[in-house]
């Protein structure tokens, strides 16, 4: 038993790697978080203007400016900075390797921050006031595109960093599995190679073309299409971290052992083949896709739930072990012996509450009977902002808290700080979208600057009014939040150093923590052919049929 | 080689599992029997020219083409033009619980149409004809909204539709 294998932990990095490593997961949240704190005060000022109770701020221009603006940087900038640091970061430390060319990374680095840069001044100017989904034929300015793309392109690199890393310890590692918080980064990044395709090529061949005038038109259904590609598959890409950090430090942090290590990694491959050819669904009121494919489409929605459900039971069993082991008796009693005042184990729990409503909604969205109720009216944004800036983000928050003392080696500022502002994001996220989802099915349109303009329509408009009013109530609880958030993390940089052990870096285990996994749930091979043969089935003749049903194409318009 | 899968976890799955197939076999059930489908036709016109009887699909969006009226097997057709800022025509009627057909196109960028407490709800996309049909269950006036950010004044986008009782219901002007 002891001679059969070396523990992991046992390894120790050199220095020279550690730091490294940490100098680019740092800079890497530092862009996260700049976004972050940049784009909580438009989302604030986006509420408060819509409500149309406050007329000295509306302004239609500034409105879809910062609307854009909010969406590019919550949605793209701080998802894909978060991720890649954080990946970097569980790449060297899990694998106890160095990486493969921390150069590379930097390239990526510059070329995606040019890119947010060349964009910001489009945005920020109202050049590309077309809000994140930029759906032609209206055209931005073409810096617009080409910041897009950089900041793709950018991300790249950090995919293939992360496959290079993983083929290096398989190699080195015959026969063992990947670490469990690895095998979904690496699967992560795969993820976002296959599903950014969609958007690189509507970027590539239409938006860029034809805001730069080589060519006059361009396929506005054809454009969605891609973009569906793409449109699922990158929540699923922000969303997956956050469960890593539920499977891999949530459960030492609660003081005990993952339930089970097998059923996350089934969890995390059916994420990875569910998560990007189903991106249809977001097309199901749409004229140029035929039913059968919505169908298909929607049946691959449907099982995006199972990996879901795995993981909450996996979450949730986990978390009644550590209750257990810390004293707890009877059917809920573990609930209330958890240790609520670690960052990681609160954002966890308030997390899994605001999944399993946020979750349903999704499946309500899922179908397309439903669908047609709720379909782009104030539902949808009380949908993403529940799963993205709840569920998603206060993980992302207990990752930098979890995170900070050991990149930069400075104590936590504040434990109670901390707690209130996750307690405040939490709360502040349901005041505000519980509100949004009501309005939704009463009617009202999501991506519109004012509600006052229905007047033909009063009593309808009226019975919004006092959900309006609650919204704004959630807004300021999460601006406030928010910029908590930051301050807290700068204020760190300013506090002693942390202790060695506060600053080790080490995983949780499984109870029983396999020394050999099923071929299939340590491969990346198989499952690349499997979702090269799932995307080609569900996409490749709905994109193929714009080749041969003679759509007269649009010319572009300005906002 | 086996995994551990405990047996808790073995029923969660199957439970999982039945949820997933229920879902399933409801929507194919009201696919199938109920008729219920996503708009969905796939049918190109030139949407900048559909002031013209020449292109694809000309002459149907053509100003005096449009409205309400009776196609040849009796069931009523709505045909509307959205452009920035407003549906064509602007004001429609039509009676509560008798199936409607809605035909639309885009005349500029990508719009959509919501009425709320209904299910009409669809993109209207340059290029394509959406087209739905579905019955109001609900009396009184309400807005034809565009649901899709169409420009900056996209908010003051939008038409009305009265649903009125069957036997108040007449058809103004027959249009063919």
């Amino acid at each position: 038993m002891a001679t059969s294998s070396i523990k992991t932990s046992d390894i120790a990095l050199s220095a020279a790697t550690t730091d490294s490593t940490n100098k680019l997961a740092f800079w890497n949240f530092f862009v996260a978080f700049a976004a972050f704190g940049l784009a909580i005060p438009m989302g604030a000022y986006q509420v408060l203007e819509r409500s149309g109770m406050f007329p000295a701020i509306e302004n239609a221009a500034v409105y879809y400016a910062s609307t854009s603006t909010h969406g590019v940087l919550m949605a793209y900038v701080l998802s894909t900075y978060f991720i890649i640091g954080f990946g970097y970061h569980t790449a060297v430390h899990s694998l106890k390797q160095a990486l493969w060319s921390p150069r590379f990374a930097w390239i990526g680095f510059w070329m995606s921050t040019l890119g947010v840069l060349l964009a910001a001044s489009t945005l920020l100017t109202g050049h590309a006031s077309i809000l994140y989904t930029f759906y032609p034929p209206e055209i931005a300015h073409p810096v617009f595109y080409i910041g897009a793309a950089l900041l793709v392109v950018g991300s790249w690199f950090w995919c293939i960093l992360m496959v290079v890393s993983t083929v290096q310890w398989k190699k080195a590692n015959p026969g063992k599995p990947v670490p469990l918080i690895m095998y979904g980064t690496v699967l992560n990044a795969l993820l976002w190679l296959w599903t950014s395709i969609g958007v690189a090529a509507e970027v590539v061949f239409q938006l860029i073309p034809v805001s730069l005038g080589w060519v006059d038109t361009l396929d506005p259904g054809l454009a969605r299409v891609l973009f569906s590609e793409t449109l699922h598959g990158i929540v699923y890409f922000w969303l997956f971290p956050a469960y890593l950090v539920m499977y891999a430090i949530l459960p030492k942090e609660a003081g005990g052992k993952l339930f089970s290590d097998e059923f996350a990694r089934i969890a995390f491959v059916m994420l990875f083949i569910f998560s990007v050819p189903i991106g249809m669904h977001h097309l199901y009121m749409d004229p140029m896709v035929a039913a059968g494919w919505k169908l298909l489409h929607m049946f691959g929605t449907f099982m995006v739930a199972v990996p879901t459900m795995i993981t909450g039971f996996t979450i949730i069993a986990t978390l009644e072990i550590a209750g257990r082991l810390r004293g707890g008796t009877g059917l809920f009693g573990w609930l209330k012996t958890l240790d609520y005042s670690n960052p990681v184990v609160l954002a966890s729990t308030l997390s899994l509450l605001m999944l399993t409503v946020g979750g349903w909604g999704g499946v309500i969205n899922a179908a397309y009977s439903l669908d047609a109720l709720i379909h782009n009216t104030q539902w949808i944004p009380g949908h993403f902002h529940l799963i993205y800036g709840g569920t998603t983000v206060i993980m992302y928050f207990a990752a930098a808290y979890w995170l900070w003392p050991k990149i930069t080696g400075h104590q936590l500022y504040s434990n109670k700080l901390v707690l209130t502002q996750l307690w405040l994001w939490f709360i502040g996220m349901w005041v505000t979208t519980m509100p949004w989802h009501y309005l939704g099915l009463i009617g009202q349109p999501r991506r519109v600057d004012t509600v006052q303009a229905y007047q033909q329509a009063e009593e309808l408009v009226r019975s919004w009014d006092f959900s309006m009013l609650i919204m704004n109530i959630g807004a300021i609880m999460l601006l406030v939040s928010g910029l908590l958030f930051v301050y807290i993390l700068f204020m760190t940089s300013r506090q002693p150093m942390a202790t060695k052990a506060e600053q080790e870096v080490s995983y949780a285990e499984a109870i029983h923590p396999p020394l050999k996994v099923p071929t299939l749930l340590n491969s990346l091979s198989f499952w690349n052919w499997a979702m090269l043969i799932y995307l080609v089935a569900s996409y490749g003749y709905p994109v193929l049929q714009f080749w041969f049903i003679g759509t007269p194409e649009s010319p572009q318009w300005g906002i | 080689m086996s995994i551990h899968i405990d047996p808790l976890e073995k029923k969660w799955i199957i439970m999982t599992s039945g949820i997933v197939l229920l879902t399933w076999v409801l929507i194919i059930y009201y696919a199938a029997v109920e008729n219920v489908h996503p708009p969905s036709n796939v049918e190109v016109i030139d949407s900048a020219h559909l002031h013209l009887t020449s292109g694809v699909g000309g002459g149907e969006f053509m100003e005096d083409k449009l409205g309400i009226h009776r196609d040849v097997d009796g069931a009523l057709v709505v045909t509307m033009v959205a452009a920035r800022y407003g549906f064509y025509p602007q004001h429609i009627e039509v009676p509560i619980n008798t199936p409607v057909k809605f035909r639309i196109a885009s005349f500029d960028v990508l719009h959509g149409v919501l009425i709320p407490f209904s299910n009409m709800n669809t993109m209207i996309v340059p290029g394509y004809v959406s087209e739905l049909t579905t019955s109001f269950t609900r009396l009184g006036d309400f807005p034809v909204i565009c649901d899709e950010y169409c420009g900056l004044a996209h908010a003051y986008m939008y038409g009305m539709i009265k649903i009125v009782p069957k036997d108040n219901f007449k058809l103004t002007a027959e249009v063919h």
